[in-house]
């Protein structure tokens, strides 16, 4: 089976490479965790499957400087080709291995409709279902009804760049992002939009964990929202500065952002800050027909200009 | 006509160093009439403006902003204004999903000679922030404490805050 093939493969490649990123059974059957692989035996705990929820190519850029693999899901090769493109990593030293992806799931989701999850004894995951067995019960809920919302528009199931790609390429769900989520939140009113992401941003415990999960968050210890000088934003825990930290998350990733997810799975408020980089992926895929994450030689629009713009309708006063 | 409706808004203007304040102060050395709600930020170049300074300025209470520049093939950088124009366009577009109207920002160029436009520019913005009129504050405070101190819901503590 494909699991097995993807295991041999890295197995042959491990020798010329310091380590191999994966996932594997975390502290329950429920929660997948990184897996790192340095020796055959390592390998041999690899799962795949909707469980490896982790984007893994955020650790890209602190390994520069060693030749790694990662087991990458569609989207997360997009996270990859990325960092190729904006020169954070180098094509020489990362190995990808990339395999049909079904969708992963919404521990969020999963919650809603497992009450008991946390107790989770055993988790079976089959094609398009799973079945939780926990204390109390055994719960088989479809794949569809607890899958990421990314997964349902997924795009671009099957690695956009691997070196070794294992199993039979699937199917993408849609050939272009419907957005509908965005547009249903824009028929609100601006004074309702507003104050939506109030009452969000009130919840924010600012754990920064969006920011530390995104695979293109690459400033790490410079971030601006840390900075005293200038200082961004204070350390007040009104829905001011937590507000703009969004504002500038979304703004850094303008043109870069692959809709990844990272920010808003890792959010233990569940805050659907995904939304805001949505907004910004939609307009940049408007006005300069281009997608992050596809091409690692394209150039990234907001780097370049044309003397007249096509799509810019600029005001006529 | 220096308040309109008897009430100034707060309108920020970022203006790049070798056109627009140029033209601001042609403008001003000519006598033409303007509104007074605008306060000034003299830039080096429109390429200087991180949208980040329009999103701060709008959290900290600003009712509209404008940023002018140079007329594209006029920079005095050459191309500034070129990566401004895309910029800010993405970012206009981008504040409607915060909740802020696109009208309460816009770019536009204008230059050094032209007070004439700049009266105009800055007439007719300040006539489109007045039409929305002032923006509701975003709160400094935790609505959540506000709301169980005063015994309200979350809701009413947002509306009320604004
Ligand atoms: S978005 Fe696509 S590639 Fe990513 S987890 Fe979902 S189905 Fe897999
Ligand atoms: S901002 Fe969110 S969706 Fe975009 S790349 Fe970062 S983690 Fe992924
Ligand atoms: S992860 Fe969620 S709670 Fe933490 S800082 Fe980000 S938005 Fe706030």
């Amino acid at each position: 089976m494909m699991l097995d093939q993807l295991k041999e493969t890295i197995k042959t490649a491990l020798p010329e490479l310091d380590f191999v990123m994966g996932w594997t059974t975390g502290y329950d059957p429920l929660h997948a965790t990184p897996l790192y692989m340095y020796e055959p035996d390592d390998v041999d705990q690899l799962i795949w499957g909707p469980l490896n929820v982790h984007n893994l190519a955020v650790h890209l850029p602190a390994l520069r400087h060693k030749k790694v693999g990662i087991v990458v899901k569609g989207c997360d090769s997009r996270s990859v080709v990325e960092l190729l493109q904006e020169n954070l990593i180098d094509r020489e030293n990362v190995v990808i291995f990339g395999a049909p992806c079904n969708g992963v799931v919404d521990m969020t989701k999963i919650r809603k409709a497992v009450p008991d999850a946390h107790f989770a004894r055993s988790v079976e995951t089959a094609d398009n279902s799973l079945t939780i067995t926990t204390d109390k019960d055994t719960h088989t809920l479809s794949l569809a009804e607890v899958m990421a919302d990314k997964c349902t528009r997924c795009r671009f199931p099957n690695a956009v760049e691997a070196d070794h790609f294992v199993g039979e390429k699937r199917i993408p769900a849609v050939e272009t992002d419907p957005y509908a989520d965005l547009e249903s939140f824009e028929s609100q009113g601006f004074a309702e939009r507003r104050d939506f992401w109030m009452a969000e941003m009130d919840r924010c415990i600012r754990c920064y964990a969006c920011r530390n999960a995104c695979p293109l968050c690459v400033c790490r210890d410079h971030c601006v929202a840390q900075s005293r000088e200038p200082h961004w934003v204070s350390q007040r825990d009104g829905v001011r500065d937590k507000f703009m930290f969004q504002v500038i998350h979304a703004i850094h990733m303008a043109g870069r952002c692959t809709e990844c997810g990272e920010c808003e799975r890792a959010c233990p408020m569940d805050i659907p800050v995904l939304l805001l980089k949505r907004k910004l992926g939609n307009v940049i895929h408007d006005l300069f027909d281009y997608d992050a994450g596809l091409d690692a030689e394209a150039r990234p629009p907001l780097l370049a200009f044309k003397l007249e713009e096509d799509s810019i309708k600029e005001k006529d006063w | 006509m220096p308040v309109l409706n008897g009430r100034e808004l707060r309108i920020v203007g970022f203006l790049c160093n070798w056109c627009s304040y140029g033209g601001a102060d042609t403008a001003g050395v000519a006598r033409f009439d303007q509104p007074t709600d605008l306060r000034i930020i003299r830039v080096p170049c429109s390429g200087r403006i991180d949208p980040l300074f329009i999103a701060k300025a709008f959290m900290n209470g600003a009712d509209g902003v404008l940023v002018s520049g140079c007329h594209p093939r006029d920079c005095h950088y050459s191309e500034g204004n070129y990566y401004a124009r895309r910029r800010l366009e993405v970012f206009k577009q981008f504040i409607t999903v915060l909740g802020i109207e696109p009208e309460r920002f816009e770019y536009t160029w204008v230059s050094a000679s032209e007070g004439q436009r700049w009266q105009e520019v800055v007439t007719k913005f300040t006539d489109q922030v007045h039409a929305l009129g002032p923006m509701a504050p975003i709160p400094e405070v935790a609505l959540s404490k506000l709301a169980q101190t005063e015994g309200t819901d979350l809701r009413t503590a947002i509306t009320e805050e604004a």
